[in-house]
């Protein structure tokens, strides 16, 4: 335990030490060194407007997030319980869920205009997918001896999806959701990016504009703190009810 | 009995699928979708076709191909090497590996700006954008093959007494073979994304280019023909991987 602690220590400042040499030999016009985009940070983390993109970017995230894991869930239970239909949409899924949502980005302008919905919108079309496929597998995947025993229980169909094949199911469903908030976090923040007023990628893209390296170079690192904090957060949560399931 | 329920799968889907263009086709031209939304799916195949035949856009076509390939193939030997070289170190891959699971949940094209700034506009901030997108997911994908590589295997490398490189690639890098397909088909996913992503933010030619550029003048026909013509491009090329990645799984999967 403590020689692993010792190694991520050992990388941290390998990764440091890199960004000061890639830094001294690329120049401040294209990177900030490590102290100045800490310390560009911190000082961002100081002002009330940089507070008011969090949260505007955090509610377009938890919007997205709840639209995405609700209908990805339901979506992928209907299929992954009526067979035929998940033949029919397996392929389908799987096409949406490789097509590269940006180059959409267009058309979900058009749709939805420059705020808060379009990035809703591109949160949710990157993490419905993975959802509902990850859910559709899961259900497959109950073995039908446990449907047997269903029966033989004369459970309810209510009771045998609530008692029997949800939990049956969860581990994988939750792998799912894991990888689906994660893709609808990229989402919102590309749809920031490319359409919007307020929040982190709006600002980032304002600091590219301006051509201000230290933000650009800030912003990202918190965004990057930000979105490995969500993931490990959500493995965490993944293990626990795997522990306890 | 099961090439009737394969046919009869294939037939409403297919059903499904005309069936939601042919909607989309009638609330566009009934007006319900208007057109400076949305243009009728007649229409745009119609608008690829004008683009094709014309040739009006064969220098971005061949442009974004390009840099595609060879951001792609950058981001996969790299990745390899990264990975195999991960693969061996335990120590090292430890920590990192949490950091490479984050990576794709950020918009790595926020650093296109500064690459603009190292390389100037053109190939080569998008190339090495695209490279950068890539090589992670071919980089964890080696690791995973690398790891569920037969220990026996391993050891008839070392009965054979090969030298490290010829153990990675003779008798590793075979093994590993569906993982490394996985790997190809997401890093070329991923090259794209970054590719087109940084054309659409700033570039001199591309089909990314292009659809911005059509975007800011309100030319729908054109936009999205070349976004049709975009996305047949991605599943096609996405179609071929996915065929191969699923061959290897069935053979690997035998024996």
């Amino acid at each position: 335990m403590k020689s692993r602690r010792f190694d991520h220590v050992l990388l941290l400042v390998g990764l440091l030490l890199f960004w000061q040499l890639l830094y001294l030999v690329v120049g401040p016009n294209v990177l900030s060194s490590p102290w100045v985009t800490v310390a560009r940070a911190a000082a961002l983390l100081q002002t009330k407007a940089f507070w008011g993109h969090i949260a505007s970017t955090g509610e377009g995230f938890a919007l997205a997030s709840i639209i995405s894991v609700v209908a990805g869930v339901l979506l992928g239970l209907g299929l992954g319980l009526h067979r035929f239909s998940g033949d029919v949409a397996d392929p389908m899924l799987g096409t949406l869920y490789s097509i590269p949502k940006i180059t959409l980005y267009p058309i979900i302008l058009l749709i939805f205009g420059l705020g808060l919905s379009a990035k809703v919108a591109f949160g949710v079309i990157h993490g419905i997918f993975p959802i509902a496929i990850f859910t559709m597998n899961a259900v497959r995947n109950v073995s039908p001896v446990y449907y047997r025993t269903a029966r033989i229980m004369r459970l309810s169909p209510g009771s045998t999806v609530a008692t029997m094949m949800l939990p049956a199911a969860l581990p994988e469903i939750l792998t799912g959701v894991r990888i689906g908030i994660a893709l609808t976090l990229l989402g919102t923040l590309i749809g920031e990016l490319f359409a919007s007023t307020s929040g982190l990628g709006f600002a980032l893209i304002r600091a590219t504009d301006v051509h201000a390296v230290a933000d650009i170079m800030a912003i990202t690192m918190l965004l990057f703190v930000f979105a490995a904090s969500v993931n490990g957060l959500i493995q965490l949560i993944e293990q626990r009810m795997r522990h306890n399931g | 009995m099961m090439r009737w329920r394969f046919s009869r799968v294939g037939l409403v889907r297919t059903i499904l699928i005309f069936g939601a263009l042919a909607g989309l086709e009638i609330l566009c031209r009934v007006g319900i979708i208007d057109r400076v939304t949305m243009i009728p799916p007649t229409e745009m195949v119609a608008a690829l076709w004008n683009i094709l035949e014309t040739g009006q856009f064969n220098q971005d076509i061949v442009f974004t191909a390009c840099n595609v390939l060879v951001a792609s193939v950058l981001a996969v030997v790299l990745g390899f090497f990264i990975g195999a070289g991960l693969h061996a170190l335990p120590r090292v891959r430890r920590p990192i590996e949490p950091l490479m699971s984050a990576y794709y949940a950020v918009p790595t094209f926020v650093f296109y700006p500064l690459l603009i700034v190292a390389f100037g506009v053109g190939r080569t901030a998008l190339i090495v954008m695209g490279a950068m997108f890539g090589v992670v997911a071919m980089v964890v994908n080696t690791m995973l093959g690398l790891d569920h590589v037969p220990p026996v295997i391993a050891k008839t490398a070392s009965i054979l007494r090969l030298d490290p490189l010829r153990q990675l690639l003779l008798i590793r890098l075979p093994a590993a073979g569906p993982h490394l397909v996985t790997g190809i088909k997401l890093s070329v996913a991923y090259s794209v994304i970054g590719i087109v992503a940084g054309e659409f933010i700033l570039a001199t030619a591309g089909i990314g280019k292009r659809v911005s550029y059509a975007y800011d003048n309100f030319d729908n026909k054109t936009m999205y023909g070349m976004l049709l013509l975009l996305l047949l491009l991605i599943m096609i090329v996405n179609g071929i991987l996915s065929a191969w990645e699923k061959r290897l799984h069935r053979r690997y999967g035998q024996r």
